[in-house]
C-alpha cells in the first residue's frame, strides 16, 4: 500500500522534474550566451596576445601579397596598419565585454552591465 | 644537477624513445607522444575508474569527476546556451586534455607537451577550422556576414572588413600562443630559480628556493588557469558561429 502511494508519489515528482526541466531548457535557450562568469585573472591572459597575433596574421598576409604581386613593401606596410587595428579592436571587444570576437555584437545593450566590472 | 649541461630550455627537448619511419615522414615515438599517451591514460582511469560506483552520494573521487563534468557543462551553458549541449564532448575533450597534459607538467623530470607549439597550434587549429565549417553549415553563404560590423556605414566597409578578416584569422594563433607561452615561460623560469639555489649555496639559496616554491603555486594556478581560457574561447568560438550577429 505504501508502495503504491510512493509511485504515485513518484509520478507527481517525475511530472514536475519534466517541467522544471523544459522551463530550464526554454530560459537557457533564450537567455543564449552570457559569458559573464570570466575571471578578472583569465581575461587578463588573453589581452596581451590578442595584439601580437592580430599583428602576426596582418604583417603575414601583407608579406604574402607582396611576394605574389611583385609590390615590395607597399602591402606589408597597409596590412601592418590593419593588423595593429584589428589586435586593438580585440582588446578592446575583450576588455569593454561587448563581444567575444570578430563582428559578433549582442543586439540588446542590457547584458554589457556585466562588462567593465572586472 | 641544474648547473652542468643542463641549461633551463633543456626541460623542452624532444627525444626520439622508438624510431619509426612512415615512407619519408618521421613518425617517431617521442616523449612528447609518451605523455599525450600518458595524459589519455590518466584522464580515462580518472573518469571512468572515478564513476565505477555510481553512487548517489558521491565519494571524493567521484565528486571530482562529477565536479570536473559540472564545471565545464555549465561553462558551455553560460556561454552558448542550451544548444552548444550537442558540442560538449569536443570541449570537455579539449579542457581534461590540456589541464591534465599541465598538470603532468608540474610533476619534476616529466615533460610538458603543451609548451611546444605545435601541439597548442594544432588543437586550436582543429578548434578554427571545426568552427568555420561548422559556421558554414550553420549559415551557408551568410557567414560571411560574420565580417561586416553591425552599425557601420557602407563607406567604411573596405576598411573594416580587412580588419574583421584579420581579426578572424588570429584566433588560432592568439588561442595556441597563449597556451604555449605561458607554460613555457613558467617552467623556464622555475629552472632558472631553480639553478640559482645551487649556485647560491645552502645559505644564500634559501631567497631563490622560497622564490621556486611560490612559483609553483603560480605555475599550478597557470596550468588550470591556461586550460580553462582554452576551453571558455573554445565556447566563445562555437556561440559565434551559432549566433550571428
Amino acid at each position: 500500500m505504501t508502495k503504491q502511494k510512493k509511485s504515485a508519489h513518484e509520478q507527481d515528482i517525475d511530472a514536475r522534474l519534466k517541467q522544471a526541466r523544459r522551463t530550464a531548457e526554454k530560459s537557457g535557450a533564450n537567455s543564449g550566451p552570457k559569458g559573464s562568469r570570466r575571471s578578472g585573472l583569465a581575461l587578463a591572459m588573453r589581452l596581451g596576445v590578442e595584439i601580437v597575433s592580430a599583428l602576426v596574421i596582418g604583417v603575414g598576409i601583407g608579406l604574402l601579397l607582396d611576394y605574389w604581386l611583385g609590390t615590395k613593401p607597399w602591402f606589408m606596410l597597409l596590412f601592418f596598419v590593419l593588423g595593429a587595428a584589428a589586435g586593438l579592436m580585440n582588446v578592446y571587444r575583450v576588455a569593454t565585454g561587448v563581444g567575444q570576437g570578430v563582428g559578433y555584437k549582442r543586439e540588446d545593450g542590457s547584458d554589457n552591465s556585466d562588462g567593465p566590472a572586472k | 644537477m641544474a648547473a652542468e649541461g643542463h641549461g633551463p630550455l633543456a626541460q623542452f627537448e624532444i627525444k626520439t624513445l622508438i624510431p619509426l619511419k612512415l615512407g619519408e615522414i618521421d613518425v617517431s615515438f617521442t616523449n612528447s607522444a609518451l605523455f599525450m599517451s600518458l595524459t589519455l591514460v590518466l584522464v580515462t582511469l580518472f573518469l571512468v575508474l572515478g564513476m565505477r560506483k555510481r553512487a548517489l552520494v558521491p565519494g571524493r573521487w567521484q565528486s571530482m569527476a562529477e565536479m570536473s563534468y559540472e564545471f565545464v557543462a555549465n561553462l558551455l551553458r553560460d556561454t552558448v546556451g542550451s544548444e552548444g549541449r550537442k558540442y560538449f564532448p569536443l570541449v570537455f575533450t579539449l579542457f581534461m586534455f590540456i589541464l591534465f597534459g599541465n598538470m603532468l607538467g608540474m610533476i619534476p623530470y616529466s615533460f610538458t607537451f603543451t609548451s611546444h607549439v605545435i601541439v597548442t597550434f594544432a588543437m586550436a587549429l582543429a578548434v578554427f577550422i571545426g568552427v568555420t565549417v561548422l559556421g558554414f553549415v550553420k549559415h551557408g553563404f551568410h557567414f560571411f556576414s560574420f565580417f561586416v560590423p553591425p552599425g557601420v556605414s557602407v563607406v567604411l566597409w573596405p576598411l573594416m572588413i580587412p580588419i574583421e578578416i584579420i581579426s578572424y584569422l588570429s584566433r588560432p594563433i592568439s588561442l595556441s600562443v597563449r597556451l604555449f607561452a605561458n607554460l613555457t615561460a613558467g617552467h623556464t623560469m622555475l629552472k632558472v630559480f631553480a639553478g640559482f639555489i645551487i649556485s647560491l649555496g645552502v645559505v644564500g639559496g634559501v631567497l631563490p628556493f622560497a622564490f621556486v616554491v611560490a612559483l609553483t603555486g603560480l605555475e599550478l594556478l597557470i596550468a588550470f588557469l591556461q586550460a580553462y581560457v582554452f576551453t571558455i574561447l573554445t565556447c566563445f568560438y562555437i556561440n559565434d558561429a551559432l549566433h550571428l550577429h
